[in-house]
């Protein structure tokens, strides 16, 4: 027996990463900077550290319960109030989850039948097709344009509906592009959706990181609240990602039913990233402060530099990368990548790695020091100049 | 917050920034940058630009004392008078009048302990008005200036592009 014919078709079927080869070839390079890693670069803010320490020196190390520990729930509840002006109760609107990865996750399955349709905007973070997919739905890609700030526009999403359409994904701020949609556009998502069974699902982990005016949820529509989950999670406003910590809000009964499943498959999430959880939110509000404005720095500097070195360059409003058009050097975005990579050792991401409408285009994230950022920017203007001959 | 602050938070985090990076980051022209840190300059806001220095990684041997000092306050100079007398002698590396127990807390640094002793015990002590001192030695530097000494290790094993 081959063990390989025992595998589901449609996990066989999920195309490997096709940037894994870039980073193998990064391995063995000296001095290389890689701006490919969609991930803080600050180490958690201590006073959050401590308290995890804080909590296993106590020997809290037993699960919680399966939705969260109501403190924290508590916490969250408090915290999206306060930030967003939504009002959700710990007990029964919210749920922690293992990373907002497990929330996106929870909501497919939770929603899908086989064959209904999810509407995801691209070029967006790489999860939410595979998971479609493997919730037994089906996803329908819809390409958004720099011209059109990256938004999802009431015109596409009327376009890409059908009967069978059960979920929208709305992935802002969006990784990588570093579009975010203002209150008028959900407003007039929300007129296309009015009167539809449709589920959204907001996946606002980068809600925090905005630049020059205030996130805007979904659900602080009127007419989106009943119909939408917030996806959010501690890892990119705290600079928590090792701790997988990420909750979803949501209409009751989403969330009883998205219980149960995570109850089977996580049990809960884990105790000593929810005891730090807790500390963030209740004083954690000035570090994400110190952070955005760090972040906001160095968005402005490699938006210069890039346009500096004659890259078209959509401004990111969002999230923590730049989404610079490479198209005017002819090469593609992977080979662009390649290239880049092996003549001045800095790897960034191929915009085809996002999905349709991510070629021509590459990702760079700015979560890296300032030193780290400038040096790239002058192994960039080298390489643009060596392509010109 | 308004830009001025904003640059000199920038400077006071990386002097070495050049005009055209904190242009970008701060969305101003070079121009206005570099008027803004010549009018700073000028009106003591930016005293200096320094580097900082871990000596004991180096072959130097240094000793680094904090020494409290309590005073009688002058009539009409109140303490300024002292801190004048007290500050400019090359060997001191920070002055500060303080609340609570003593009044000034002078920081120096020498190249033995004797050097430090005498010091304080030829300069400092008999400077008019001081009344007494008392002297610590500092033994190790963890942080200065918002600067961690050691930095942490880097996490090995991260997952490499997401």
């Amino acid at each position: 027996m081959e063990f390989r014919e025992l595998i589901a078709e449609k996990v066989t079927a999920l195309k490997p990463s096709g940037i894994r080869k870039f980073f193998d070839l990064l391995e063995t390079m000296e001095d290389a900077i890689s701006l490919g890693v969609g991930e803080p670069d600050f180490p958690t803010p201590w006073h959050i550290r401590d308290a995890g320490v804080y909590s296993l020196e106590k020997g809290f190390t037993k699960y919680t319960p399966n939705a969260g520990m109501m403190s924290l729930r508590k916490e969250i509840a408090a915290y999206m109030l306060r930030r967003f002006g939504l009002t959700y109760d710990p007990n029964g609107q919210i749920i922690v989850t293992v990373g907002g990865s497990e929330g996106i996750d929870l909501s497919l399955r939770m929603l899908l039948e086989p064959g209904d349709e999810v509407i995801i905007p691209t070029p967006s973070f790489v999860c939410y097709g595979p998971l479609t997919v493997m919730a037994g739905g089906k996803p329908v890609y819809v390409e958004t344009k720099q011209e059109d700030d990256f938004k999802l526009t009431p015109a596409q999403l009327e376009a890409a509906l059908t009967e069978k359409t059960k979920a929208l994904v709305l992935p802002y701020p969006c990784n990588p592009t570093g579009g975010i949609m203002g209150k008028k556009d959900l407003e007039a998502l929300a007129e296309v959706l009015k009167g539809r069974s449709i589920a959204v699902i907001s996946d606002e982990i980068y809600a925090e990181l905005t630049y020059g005016g205030k996130h805007v949820s979904p659900a602080s529509i009127p007419s989106l609240y009943d119909r939408t989950i917030v996806v959010n999670g501690f890892s990119k406003a705290y600079a928590m990602t090792g701790w997988r910590m990420g909750y979803l809000c949501a209409p009751r009964d989403a969330i009883a039913q998205m219980v149960k499943i995570h109850q089977f498959g996580i049990m809960s999430a884990p105790t000593t990233s929810q005891y730090a959880a807790i500390e963030a939110m209740r004083s954690g509000d000035r570090d994400i402060m110190t952070m955005r404005a760090e972040y906001d720095r160095r968005r402005r500097f490699l938006v210069h530099a890039l346009r500096e070195a004659g890259l078209e360059c959509y401004e990111p409003r969002g999230a923590f990368y730049v989404f610079p058009c490479i198209r005017s050097t002819g090469l593609s975005s992977e080979e662009f990548c390649e290239r880049f990579l092996r003549s001045q050792r800095v790897a960034v991401i191929p915009g085809s790695a996002f999905g349709p409408g991510g070629e021509g285009f590459v990702r760079m994230c700015y979560a890296a020091s300032m030193e780290d950022l400038a040096e790239a920017m002058r192994r960039l203007k080298a390489f643009l100049d060596e392509l010109k001959g | 917050m308004d830009t001025g602050t904003e640059l000199l938070k920038l400077l006071e985090k990386d002097c070495r920034a050049t005009p055209d990076q904190l242009a970008a980051m701060l969305g101003e022209s070079v121009e206005t940058v570099r008027g803004e840190i010549a009018e700073l300059e000028k009106n003591n806001v930016i005293l200096g630009y320094n580097a900082m220095i871990d000596w004991d990684r180096t072959g130097e041997e240094l000793v680094t004392a904090m020494i409290e000092v309590r005073v009688t306050p002058q009539r009409g100079d109140g303490f300024d008078r002292i801190a004048d007398r007290i500050y400019q002698f090359d060997e001191v590396e920070s002055l500060y009048l303080m609340s609570g127990s003593y009044d000034f807390a002078v920081t120096i640094t020498g190249r033995t302990l004797k050097e430090v002793a005498s010091f304080v015990s030829a300069r400092l002590s008999t400077i008019e008005g001081v009344i007494g001192t008392a002297t610590h030695f500092i033994l190790k530097k963890y942080k200065e200036k918002g600067v961690a000494f050691e930095t942490l290790p880097v996490q090995e094993e991260r997952m490499k592009y997401c």
